[in-house]
């Protein structure tokens, strides 16, 4: 550790205290062993984020920013209703995207959790096996199951049992709330399994025990003590959804744009990156407030429930 | 013989405190610790949970830094010098055995700097096995021994270093009852073959007093009293220590009289007596804490013919210990029974004497022991 | 828990844990399917069966060098990402830290942004620097990524893991760094590994930050990406995809078999 060495030791000397303050103190030591990642999380967080803020009180002006202070962009938000309307329909779709995926996972995860025995493990590799796939590639897979030519309507077609193809199917909001459904499965799966592997049986036993039937033993016992991992996975899969461009520009057609997007178009071919910082700051600011209110809500919940 | 390092036990001293505090955050764990341990001296900190005795211990060891004061082993102050580099070593309270090395390995952990050649090593490793009886367990690993062999490859790890003192955190806690006074036999032996300090912590009082030279009681984060076991048993300085230590009955008193070499002292329930006291540093009119050990009160179950030193009382409840049996005395004029201690030296399985029997408790004066009161 | 059900009952959850499966494997497994297909048009019926696709991929320059940067990016991602993690990891168990709890999630904001926020940002701040867009760019965002991935693997693993073990050895004579080699990171090897394993397929597959803050030298999702405008090239892509699959397949399962021979071999005395 410290080297009694070529240091300077007199009592007085400004090294000798702060050696001496470095030895007792467990917080600096704790703290210097942090630096480096403290570091590479300030330069690559805290730094690019207070940029961001600040962007978004610029203006562009051609390839260049007009670096006062403006409410312009903010103003520009709030009265185009394009925005506005724009980013509350990624959230509704985001949350459309949380509850049908979280709904879908949960009895996959009940089933591993309660119904397998031996093996479970080998369960929940077989869930995330299809996830090594690239995710580019999966979504690119929904996108030729639905097409036009796609794989269900040229199969339908070749079994005789359409004539034309099914022109609904693709590039609406339906098909990315699909395909982000199937692309976040695992991330769902797993905190709800963890979470309802930690439940202690014999809980169940005792509500069995004290006169309440499977479905109500569930709804009573089961449910609450899993909120946890339904919550966590609620957030895994609602706070990138919002952000998510890359599954309504392959699949969403122009009915199915996310804010996510205009933020693209923003730093790509609309050349605002003011204008995009801002919208990204409101929609961060509309996710954390969803989020906090999910998490209120929950609270509540479980209270009313205890 | 082995070729471990023996000490005379002369009497110098090998650890001595020098004002040590320490805070964790508002809680103060030690407040000024000073008093010195000597050389080959089998040393307890004993005291409830929270008393700091745990932390004492870790600062000797380099684990805690003291926020202020002294701690010097073998008059080498040691403030600065992180673990590694003092000479003492620590058996853990959970023994700590690296799960990725057999036990050879273990004891061998800390003789990499030794400078020792292989078969030096290995044959030191074969004299340590022996020592704790462990030999033909070098191969095992951590998860094939049991908890009283796990311990004794800590030891084993920590003196095949030849360490100044040897430093144990709850060494006994983890094992039963039966396990725990084999070991603290060895324990004994193995210190006395060895011949180094022993700094042991400890909340297990039987404990202390079965196996050390000098015991120090500690109560939040303040060290009360540090003698012999017998000394603290029979001698205690503070009703606390009367009180940690075994049973004790305390009766409250005032003192009447003081003059040479006698104290007079009036209590409700023993009535007036004197007492020869060494130091009479009480005043007239001090209150003080007249304080008799349970197998130091003999009962009688027939009215004495002498009634000095005697207190009239009647049966209240009873446990029968096997070798003893205990059972509480309700006194008029006292609110708190008085708990009597007797052997069973007679084979009889007939219970004691039932509840409200009248019962006479003699005690000799020698036998009271007289503490301040506030 | 015992099932009430008679035996020959058929389970509902069963059924329907088949039906989720064959909903997450079904698209997936298109995608080999048509791989071997020999019409460019991804649509039934099937032509022949055809290698044609996977040789056009082994021999496409432009995808060797995308597969190499992203091999690249993801492997010195995958080191810097654990060994800060570690650290992290180390100190947040090891020490009392005062103000723990808001460094903690500080650490773990990347997890909760969603990546297009963090991109914008980055991209802002590096502009603004001046500084060029690369690999290096593209490497640095996602050992932000990776970071708290890391650290939370790690944290679970040290938690698990006996604090006393460290004590013991500095006071058995070896200093802070010592005791790290020669006990610390024996025993946290499986978590060293599993966040090698985590951080290296997070950033190979990592195509929102890439996608901004990388410039001429593409990764391979940017790779695929820009492919996938172009009808021709995608049964080719198809192919790389499922070739990814199994490669990463052999490389999981290699991992676990050394695993398991790791821990059957006989404990080393170390001397």
């Amino acid at each position: 550790m410290t080297s009694n060495s070529h240091v300077s030791t007199l009592p007085g000397s400004f090294i000798f205290r702060l050696r001496r303050l470095y030895i007792k103190s467990e917080s600096l030591r704790g703290y210097s062993l942090l630096s480096p990642t403290l570091l590479a999380m300030l330069v690559g967080l805290a730094m690019p984020l207070i940029v961001l803020l600040t962007l978004s009180f610029w203006i562009q002006e051609y390839l260049d920013f007009i670096r006062t202070f403006s409410l312009k962009n903010y103003l520009d938000f709030f009265q185009k209703p394009i925005y506005t309307k724009i980013l509350f329909k990624s959230i509704r779709m985001s949350g459309m995207v949380t509850i049908v995926t979280v709904l879908l996972a949960y009895p996959m995860a009940y089933y591993i959790a309660f119904r397998v025995k031996h093996n479970k493990l080998i369960w929940l590799i077989l869930i995330t096996v299809p996830f090594w796939t690239s995710y580019l590639l999966r979504v690119f897979a929904w996108k030729i199951m639905l097409g036009y030519n796609g794989v269900i309507n040229s199969g339908l077609k070749t079994l005789g049992i359409l004539s034309e193809p099914l022109e609904f199917l693709l590039y609406n909001p339906a098909a990315v709330v699909i395909t982000l459904a199937h692309a976040w499965a695992a991330f769902a799966i797993l905190p709800i399994y963890v979470s309802l592997e930690k439940i202690d049986r014999s809980l169940l036993e005792a509500s069995r025990d004290l006169g309440e039937n499977t479905f109500m033993t569930f709804m009573r016992v089961t449910l609450p003590l899993s909120l946890p991992g339904v919550i966590a996975a609620s957030l895994l899969v609602f706070i990138p959804t919002v952000g998510d461009y890359v599954t309504p520009s392959l699949v969403g057609g122009p009915r199915g744009i996310m804010i996510g997007n205009i933020i693209q178009s923003m730093f790509g071919k609309a050349q605002n990156w003011p204008l995009g910082a801002a919208i990204s700051v409101m929609s961060m600011l509309t996710v954390t407030l969803m989020v906090c209110l999910f998490l209120w809500g929950t609270h509540n919940f479980r209270k009313r429930v205890a | 013989m082995n070729q471990l390092q023996e000490y005379d036990m002369s009497q110098d001293a090998i650890i001595s405190f020098h004002d040590v505090s320490k805070s964790f955050g508002d809680v103060k764990a030690i407040n000024g610790a000073n008093f010195e341990i000597q050389r080959g001296e089998f040393f307890a900190l004993l005291g409830p949970s929270g008393c700091g005795k745990t932390t004492l211990l870790r600062m000797v060891a380099g684990f805690e830094i003291p926020d202020s004061g002294e701690i010097s082993i073998d008059n080498q102050p040691m403030s600065g010098t992180p673990p590694n580099l003092r000479p003492v070593n620590m058996v853990f309270q959970n023994y700590a055995i690296f799960p990725h090395m057999d036990v050879r390995g273990n004891i061998a952990f800390g003789m990499r700097k030794s400078g020792l050649s292989k078969t030096e090593l290995h044959r030191r490793i074969d004299e340590t096995l022996e020592l704790i009886k462990l030999q033909g367990y070098g191969k095992r690993r951590a998860d094939e021994l049991s908890g009283g062999q796990r311990q004794r490859v800590a030891l084993a790890r920590a003196l095949i270093k030849q360490p100044k003192v040897l430093l144990l955190d709850e060494p006994l806690g983890a094992l039963d009852k039966k396990l725990r006074e084999q070991m603290q036999i060895e324990l004994r032996q193995l210190q006395q073959q060895v011949g180094i300090t022993f700094l042991f912590v400890t909340h297990d009082q039987e404990e202390a007093l079965t196996l050390s030279d000098r015991i120090a009681v500690m109560t939040e984060g303040h060290v009360m009293e540090i003698a012999s076991p017998a000394q603290l048993y029979e001698n205690p300085s503070s009703r606390f220590v009367a009180d940690f230590i075994g049973s004790m009955n305390f009766f409250p008193g005032e003192v009447t009289k003081s003059e040479n070499g006698k104290l007079s002292i009036s209590t409700d329930s023993m009535g007036e007596i004197d007492i020869p006291a060494s130091n009479s540093e009480y005043a007239d009119r001090s209150p003080v804490w007249v304080a008799i050990r349970p197998e130091k009160l003999k009962p009688v179950f027939t009215a004495p013919g002498d009634l000095s030193n005697v207190m009239q009382g009647v049966m209240g409840p009873s446990a029968y210990l096997g070798d003893r049996s205990h059972f509480y005395v309700h006194l008029s004029k006292r609110e708190e029974p008085v708990l009597v201690a007797l052997q069973n030296l007679e084979r009889s399985i007939d219970q004691l004497r039932g509840p409200n029997q009248k019962v006479w408790l003699k005690w000799s004066t020698d036998a009271l022991v007289v503490l301040p009161r506030d | 828990m015992k099932s009430n059900r008679p035996s020959w009952k058929p389970d509902g959850l069963l059924i329907y844990a088949a039906m989720y499966l064959t909903f997450i494997y079904l698209p997936v497994l298109f995608l080999p399917l048509f791989s071997f297909n020999s019409s460019t048009y991804i649509t039934f019926p099937l032509k022949d069966f055809t290698l044609k696709w996977y040789d056009k991929m082994i021999n496409s320059p432009d995808m060797h060098q995308a597969l190499f940067n992203s091999i690249k990016v993801g492997m010195v991602v995958a080191i810097l990402s654990t060994i800060f993690g570690l650290l992290a990891a180390k100190a947040v168990t090891r020490y009392r830290l005062k103000g723990r709890g808001p460094l903690v999630s500080f650490i773990m904001i990347p997890l909760v942004i969603p990546e297009i926020i963090l991109a914008i940002s980055l991209l802002i701040l590096i502009s603004q620097a001046e500084i060029p867009l690369s690999l290096w760019t593209v490497g640095f965002s996602h050992l932000l990524l990776c970071i708290p991935f890391s650290m939370l693997i790690l944290i679970s693993r040290m938690e698990g893991f006996d604090k006393s073990l460290e004590e013991a050895a500095m006071d058995l004579g070896e200093n802070a760094w010592m005791t790290f080699w020669r006990v610390t990171f024996p025993i946290v090897l499986p978590g060293i590994v599993a966040s090698l394993l985590l951080t290296f397929t997070i950033s190979f597959d990592e195509f929102v930050l890439a996608f901004f803050l990388s410039s001429t030298d593409p990764t391979l999702p940017i790779y695929i990406w820009s492919s996938l405008r172009f009808p021709t090239k995608i049964p080719a892509i198809l192919a790389l995809g499922a070739s990814i699959f199994v490669v990463s397949f052999f490389v999981v399962s290699f991992a676990e078999w050394l695993r398991r021979r790791g821990v059957k071999l006989e404990p080393t005395s170390g001397i």
